[in-house]
């Protein structure tokens, strides 16, 4: 990469103290460089930090068809997530960051494993599988808003969420 | 006083010219001088005047616990501290006070630290901007400072800038001088974005060096304490007093290998830069771009052997990132149902009405947008199309840091953000999942393979805003990481925010008077 030919595009002006003049520096290798900076105005240029945009977005047309997300799996995506989407714009969302990660699969994974976690190549520390701490359910029962002794209440269970336009009803009556 | 490092704090100190109190005093009287800027969920001036004292009485028998004793330290409001309200800056969590410290928290008080508060943050700390939590967005102190006033003509009440995020309010803290030192998170550049925004040193440790118990999870297989502070030296002492196995940890490593001396005075002759051609990205702003090259240049003028790398699957980590940290959320949100802890509906016929209407009136909107598109991810049918291949490539990220630091480079440099601090009305009109694309584009890769970054203030940029440069290493180099930090913090010449503070404290009298105002109307 010629030094010459990335100093002249880039100028800037930048309220800084440090003056310094050109110079002309040798790299360990015995190549020559020159150094531009001007003050007001001047630019800094080094021969290693690329001068442009080394790479850009990928193209719609590489992409996979957009997703659209049909009713049904919205009604499903809320019940497992418990919670809603709120308005179309929120499907929107959704739909935009699919999208999104859909780039990932410009990139050959061919005979690359998942990678859970950095440290995969260690053995981490387990310890004794024994109690070591505890007696402390009073404690932790205070933080929650209904007990009864020492459980937990919850309401009736196995009662699946009622149909989506009941939801929007319901929930709109919890508006915080 | 309050512009000091720890080190030259905490002598004096010891020296008596300054007592713990007095000391404590004046950071919650700075405190209040800087409410406008919202750094502080919850300010812990009872507590924080009673560890204070307590330090006076050690101070004076001469046996302080270490370099921290008396000094006031912030904590980003995700990590849980006992008995003090610990709330994400969600309605979820808005009244929980948890009944335990996390092991970082618990580490500087057993040092002596004096716990002055818990900082603002995005809701759990999922943003880049430090906008989106319950209590309002956070103001970066350089509004406030005259190179930004001066060099824009920018109007303190409307134009005033973001503090990056998710650790806004910590980054505020430690610039607005209000706080030595404070804790962030950091899952994607949560640590470091706000540090350059800020102007502060913000340094994300290797993953596995420091104890996660205690800290909100987000992303597990990400998430770090981060460490804020005004000079590399502070955050070299303090990642000592922090890192080391945790028995309530199973992710944190046992004695690793970075127990070597933080090197004062490191010598960077011979070592090898690594410049990742990559990381001039589309909309790398000139200044930006420019702070990159003249920094380039100063190591390569002390000796260094600067060279252009590549690290290729750059331009996709930000994606991998995403669909990752969607996936683990939706995963680690569901704890948040309404019956052990936190908030819990009124509306409730059955426990699945219950979780629902919870749910939707303790997340805010990039919360649930989150958990959805995990959810999505996470779907049978898609569990191999997005997650796995997103794993995949993750590993292709780690790899790529992996061939570089084998082949000889000893830190890689790279700019940390695209640009210097948004305006808020700027900020705001863009949707969040375009703006972490934007924000996390330089940070989030070093997450991904879990090694150690620091973000280190090198110049203010023509609008007078900081902008901040990122140094990489090999996993477990911290020190080595931080020694190269020092040598370049002590070059670059960062203007103090002190040497502001007359325009600094003039604009708060104005903030002051017009919150007052707005309180009488």
């Amino acid at each position: 990469m010629s030094a010459l030919s990335r100093t002249a595009s880039r100028t800037c002006c930048m309220s800084l103290k440090f003056i310094r003049p050109s110079s002309e520096l040798r790299t360990n290798d015995g190549r020559s460089i020159r150094h531009v900076e001007r003050f007001n105005g001047r630019s800094y240029s080094s021969t290693h930090v690329p001068q442009v945009p080394t790479w850009e977005p990928v193209p719609e047309d590489q992409l996979p068809p957009c997703t659209s997300i049909p009713p049904e799996l919205v009604d499903k995506l809320e019940r497992l997530a418990l919670v809603d989407f709120r308005t179309k714009q929120g499907v929107a969302c959704l739909e935009k960051a699919i999208q999104f990660a859909d780039q990932l699969h410009v990139v050959d994974t061919c005979g690359t494993e998942p990678m859970d976690c950095v440290l995969e190549d260690r053995a981490l520390y387990l310890r004794d599988d024994t109690v070591m701490d505890g007696n402390c359910a009073e404690q932790l029962l205070q933080l929650s808003q209904n007990t009864v002794e020492e459980y937990f209440v919850a309401p009736p269970g196995n009662i699946p969420l009622p149909k989506r336009e009941e939801r929007s009803a319901m929930l709109k009556h919890s508006e915080f | 006083m309050l512009s000091l490092t720890i080190k030259e704090v905490s002598l004096a100190l010891r020296e008596g010219r300054i007592s713990p109190t007095e000391l404590c005093k004046k950071c919650l009287n700075r405190i209040k001088k800087m409410h406008h800027l919202n750094a502080y969920i919850t300010v812990t001036e009872e507590t924080a005047l009673q560890q204070a004292q307590q330090a006076e009485d050690r101070l004076q028998r001469g046996v302080p616990k270490g370099p921290l004793d008396g000094v006031p330290f912030a904590i980003k409001d995700n990590f849980c501290t006992a008995n003090i309200k610990t709330t994400c800056a969600s309605n979820m969590l808005k009244d929980y006070t948890p009944p335990f410290n996390a092991t970082v928290v618990q580490k500087l008080l057993d040092q002596g630290g004096v716990l002055v508060g818990k900082t603002n943050l995005d809701e759990f700390a999922m943003g880049s901007g430090s906008i989106d939590g319950v209590f309002g967005p956070v103001k970066n102190p350089w509004s406030f400072a005259a190179p930004y006033r001066e060099l824009t003509g920018a109007s303190p009440d409307s134009d005033w800038v973001i503090t990056g995020g998710s650790s806004g309010g910590s980054a505020a803290a430690v610039a607005s001088l209000s706080s030595f030192l404070a804790l962030g998170s950091d899952t994607g550049g949560s640590t470091r974005n706000p540090g350059a925004l800020c102007g502060v040193v913000a340094l994300k440790p290797t993953y596995g060096l420091l104890s996660r118990h205690g800290l909100i999870p987000l992303v597990n297989s990400m998430d770090v304490p981060g460490i804020m502070t005004r000079c590399v030296s502070d955050a070299a002492m303090v990642l000592d007093i922090l890192k080391g196995h945790d028995i309530r940890d199973s992710t944190t490593v046992h004695s690793p290998s970075t127990s070597a001396e933080f090197p004062e005075d490191f010598d960077v002759q011979n070592i090898r830069v690594g410049i990742p051609k990559e990381y001039h990205a589309p909309g790398l702003s000139a200044q930006a771009a420019a702070q990159w090259s003249r920094v380039a240049d100063l190591f390569e003028r002390a000796g260094a052997r600067v060279e252009q790398v590549s690290l290729p699957h750059t331009q996709f980590s930000i994606v991998c990132y995403y669909v990752l940290c969607c996936a683990e959320v939706a995963s680690n949100m569901a704890r948040f149902d309404g019956l052990e802890y936190g908030h819990r509906s009124e509306t409730g016929h059955s426990t699945e009405v219950l979780y629902a209407s919870t749910r939707h009136e303790g997340f805010n909107d990039v919360v649930r947008g989150r958990i959805l598109c995990g959810n999505y991810f996470l779907l049978k049918k898609n569990y191999e199309h997005y997650f796995l291949k997103a794993q995949r490539v993750r590993r292709l990220i780690a790899e790529d840091f992996r061939r570089v630091f084998d082949a000889g480079v000893d830190v890689l440099l790279t700019p940390t953000t695209l640009t210097d601090a948004a305006r808020y009305h700027d900020f705001k009109s863009e949707n969040s999942q375009a703006r972490s694309v934007q924000e996390d584009l330089f940070t989030q890769p070093v997450n991904l393979a879990g090694l150690p970054a620091v973000c280190v203030p090198t110049a203010l940029s023509k609008r007078g805003l900081p902008i901040g440069l990122q140094l990489i290493g090999p996993a477990f180099q911290d020190k080595k990481l931080l020694g190269v930090a020092r040598w370049l913090e002590q070059r670059v010449g960062f203007p103090s925010i002190s040497d502001c503070e007359d325009s600094l404290e003039s604009q708060d009298q104005t903030g002051e008077m017009k919150r007052e105002f707005n309180t009488a109307v």
